[in-house]
């Protein structure tokens, strides 16, 4: 079993909600790709080479400030219970974890760790800088993962071409290497239908949706993760200036939306929410899925002030402990344990008695 | 640098012709170049192809035309056409391999090949900072060791002592 207690706040300090607009906005994650020179990229890497890579690594990363103390997690030799606790936490991508039918993580692959910054070593690239922060921080988060980059750069070789910017091992990524996503809670937009129109918006300014874990992920409680497309041609500041603006626009919408409901349709949306809540409350079997539309209910009623007493960070805890690996960890259970709905029902029944509107 | 025909505008393209077995190099405005016919990344900016062919789930390399191929990266070994088939480079020196396509390439995905963001120094082996060069002599190390040059392994390990 996986030591979590490695990291001091789980490595997911950013549920506690105290970032700005974190009520709408859950999070805030910006990644940067990084590859080293003189080493074979992923795809033509042997197994010497993904380990000489990981070496390296390892020795910067305890040379560096910000990640000397960093726990240290070779996936290559965790269990898929683990693995995929750690995907959960959206501390390393389903790739890395492996977690896909019928494969086995690369040999080499690794997360170093230093919450709120991260590496993933060996992923699509050498590296993967990565961090998440509570609510809508686009500015706080590039400098402090900007700071370990720095670092890192001093004591490794990137690939960096004078045109083309960071090498990447897929070009969609290459230049600055930056993809930053903010992970946002729009039921408003959805229950008026106006979603579809917003998301047709963003593909015509060069943003991109996704689910709640980022690529080739569904969209499940109503959790969108808006982000930059293009990496290339713009500046980290003018990425995450643009990625801001109309980020603040969908905020505004999504408010908008809220207002039309709260004006349009009272007793229905008091309903929606309420009997949102009664289910979790009550419920004796939940699905993942059953689980996060409910939970975006009781959100949107907790964001109208319909639903009073229950605070966001309850809320965001649920989300992340209601997940099958986390589940079956806190209980004792297999994965796939088919006792795993009813847990959950259990789990959630007893966090929400702890705050009772 | 200046477009070579109409001499006013930045030259944006460098278009390649091939002209009674001699070889001859245009560089193109946009401009210049639409009215020769052809089509320019710096038009196709308007709509970056990232996404859409991410929403198609296919790769990168599958925008690059099928006809081409050539001599693969004197570095890895590996080929565009292992490129259009994995949407994955082999390596950095890739970059430097196939770097007119790649240029088309990027100018499609990202409507610009030009780098624009933070520039970046690689650290050299003779950086004035002790921690780089520790970690530079113990990655020779490595190296050597793994080759079996012991020597050279001897010599390294009393420089890193000496740092040390």
């Amino acid at each position: 079993m996986i030591d979590l207690s490695l990291l001091p706040d789980g490595g997911i300090g950013w549920l506690d909600a105290s970032g700005p607009k974190s009520q709408v906005v859950l999070s805030t994650r910006i990644r940067l790709a990084r590859n080293l020179a003189g080493h074979a990229f992923s795809q033509r890497a042997t197994d010497a080479d993904r380990l000489a890579v990981l070496e390296r690594v390892r020795e910067a990363a305890a040379a560096t400030e910000r990640l000397k103390g960093a726990a240290y997690f070779r996936l290559d030799s965790l269990d898929r219970g683990d693995r995929q606790l750690l995907h959960e936490r959206h501390l390393v991508s389903k790739e890395l974890a492996a977690l896909d039918q019928d494969t086995r993580p690369r040999p080499g692959a690794a997360l170093v760790t230093q919450s709120p910054v991260g590496v993933m070593v060996n992923e699509e690239d050498h590296l993967r800088l990565q961090g998440m922060w509570s609510g809508f921080a686009l500015d706080e988060a590039y400098a402090q993962l900007e700071s370990v980059d720095a670092e890192l750069g001093r004591l490794l070789p990137f690939a960096f071409h004078p045109e083309f910017g960071y090498l990447t091992s897929c070009p969609t990524n290459a230049g600055t290497g930056l993809r930053a996503s903010v992970l946002i809670h729009l039921p408003g937009l959805v229950l008026t239908k106006e979603i579809g129109k917003v998301l047709q918006g963003l593909a015509q300014v060069g943003l991109t949706f996704r689910g709640l874990y980022g690529e080739g992920s569904e969209v499940v409680g109503n959790f969108f993760q808006l982000s930059n497309q293009t990496t290339l041609g713009k500046s980290e500041g003018e990425l995450l200036d643009h990625l801001g603006k109309i980020v603040r626009q969908v905020i505004e919408y999504e408010g908008q939306a809220r207002q039309m409901l709260l004006q349009t349709a009272p007793d229905e949306v008091a309903d929606k929410t309420w009997r949102a809540y009664g289910l979790l409350k009550h419920a004796r079997r939940l699905t993942f899925e059953e689980a996060m539309n409910l939970l975006s209910g009781v959100r949107l009623g907790v964001g109208l002030d319909l639903i009073p007493g229950l605070s966001v960070y309850t809320l965001n805890k649920l989300l992340i402990y209601t997940q099958p690996a986390h589940l079956a960890a806190l209980e004792g259970r297999a994965g796939g344990d088919p006792e795993l709905p009813t847990v959950r029902a259990t789990y959630v029944r007893r966090l929400l008695e702890t705050e009772s509107p | 640098m200046l477009c070579d025909h109409c001499k006013e505008r930045d030259a944006v393209i460098n278009l390649t012709q091939v002209e009674h077995d001699s070889k001859v190099t245009l560089h193109l405005c946009e401009q210049c170049a639409a009215e020769k016919g052809v089509e320019t990344g710096v038009a196709l900016l308007k709509s970056p192809l990232g996404g859409f062919i991410t929403a198609m789930g296919k790769s990168a390399g599958s925008l690059l035309p099928a006809t081409i191929d050539g001599a693969p990266c004197p570095n890895c070994g590996g080929t565009l056409r292992d490129f259009r088939e994995t949407g994955r480079l082999g390596c950095a020196v890739c970059y430097g391999a196939f770097e007119v396509h790649l240029r088309d390439l990027l100018r499609r995905l990202h409507g610009s090949s030009q780098h624009v963001g933070e520039r970046y120094e690689v650290p050299g082996a003779d950086s004035a900072d002790p921690a780089r060069r520790l970690l530079d002599l113990r990655h020779q190390l490595r190296v050597a060791v793994d080759a079996e040059n012991f020597e050279l392994a001897a010599e390294l390990r009393d420089r890193i002592r000496v740092l040390e």
